[in-house]
């Protein structure tokens, strides 16, 4: 379960953001989580809420963007989409695919409101 | 409230001794400016409601602490494995093993992870070199900060090679940099050889995989070879260590392999 610990994070994160920019809370974060970063979109939803409790991203709505997963061939250059990491080149049969797309988990942005 | 000292630290991380059961220290993140307050003249908008750009990595006050740490380490040159695997794969006793052939040589130190006990540290003791047991308590992995307050705790020594035993579980601690210099995954045969296909990101992340308690080939159902094509599917830059830890077969190879990478520094 590290999206409790990855939840908090992202909770201490956006409170200083929006602590800096003198908010009175937050009622939105935009999350990058890419289909490959190892993070269930589901999981942390749900940790989210207990994990922001008492904050100023308590009642904050968790957007989430999951970018598809994009490998490249090493020996082809032929590029592709990937669910996962053991993908082989649907042009060459290589192996020797690496990851461009897809590992990406970023707060993209943070929307906050005024007042209490 | 911590049940040892009473203080008012509830869960969290804690750094043990073996055979010193007062000792404890709790690891506590000092701040990084969380409380100081910010006067930008503040902003006055029409509308209540505005979006703030931060575009940073949700990781990332785990990742510069990590690199603060493989500062310290690359300062001091000192080679840091991280070892991950499954519960019950042998990390222990592969350490057990691994560090009397290597401790003649170089100055080694541990730093265990557990959820409980120091069992393990105890075991480590047991072989003269200098350990700490991190508990995680509910945690399910090591982050840097718990290595960053171990580091603090431990006596380490120029030139030295550290090995951190990270909590058994082959998912979370993948995500985990902790200022390692590789991360080592350890498979038993009495797993899956399809494991590296069930938990792919712990072996995408990985430099090394030993594959150990090969003793027990003859009595189990596993294929050593499917399970090296399996890891290299995921990953094709590791490195592949066949051992067993009990009978000491294979171990030379991982000797060498270390060996040759500590006098590279």
């Amino acid at each position: 379960m590290h999206e409790m610990s990855i939840a908090l994070s992202i909770v201490e994160a956006v409170e200083l953001k929006a602590r800096q920019e003198g908010a009175g809370w937050i009622s939105g974060i935009e999350l990058l989580i890419g289909k490959l970063a190892g993070i269930e979109p589901d999981s942390l939803k749900f940790c989210f809420s207990a994990a922001a409790k008492g904050t100023l991203a308590a009642k904050a709505v968790l957007d989430i963007e999951e970018p598809p997963g994009v490998g490249e061939c090493g020996d082809c250059a032929m590029r592709f989409p990937v669910s996962f990491y053991y993908a082989e080149c649907p042009g060459c049969r290589s192996l020797r695919v690496k990851i461009v797309s897809g590992e990406e988990f970023m707060i993209q942005s943070i929307t906050i409101e005024e007042g209490e | 409230m911590c049940d040892t000292c009473g203080c008012s630290s509830d869960g969290g991380a804690v750094l043990r001794k073996p055979g010193n059961s007062d000792y404890h220290v709790h690891v506590i993140d000092s701040g990084h400016g969380d409380d100081h307050s910010h006067d930008h003249g503040h902003h006055h908008h029409e509308s209540g409601s505005r979006t703030v750009a931060l575009q940073q990595d949700v990781l990332q006050k785990n990742n510069l602490l990590a690199e603060r740490n493989r500062g310290y380490f690359e300062a001091r040159n000192i080679f840091v494995l991280n070892f991950l695997s499954s519960p019950g794969s042998g990390k222990t006793s592969l350490l057990e093993k691994i560090i009397p052939l290597l401790q003649q040589r170089f100055p080694v130190a541990v730093i265990e992870g557990d959820q409980q006990t120091t069992n393990d540290a105890e075991r480590i003791e047991a072989l003269g070199v200098p350990v700490i047991q991190i508990n995680t308590g509910s945690g399910c992995h090591l982050d840097a900060l718990m290595v960053n307050s171990a580091l603090k705790e431990l006596d380490l020594q120029d030139n030295s090679l550290l090995c951190i035993e990270n909590v058994g579980n082959l998912v979370c601690p993948a995500l985990f940099d902790l200022g390692e210099a590789f991360k080592v995954v350890i498979i038993s045969v009495t797993e899956g050889d399809d494991k590296p296909l069930k938990y792919p990101t712990m072996f995408h992340e990985a430099d090394i995989c030993i594959l150990n308690k090969t003793d027990l080939l003859p009595y189990v159902e596993f294929d050593a070879l499917k399970c090296r094509d399996n890891a290299l599917r995921v990953n094709h830059h590791l490195a592949w260590f066949e051992v067993s830890a009990k009978t000491g077969e294979g171990l030379e190879a991982w000797r060498e392999w270390l060996e040759n990478k500590l006098k590279q520094r």
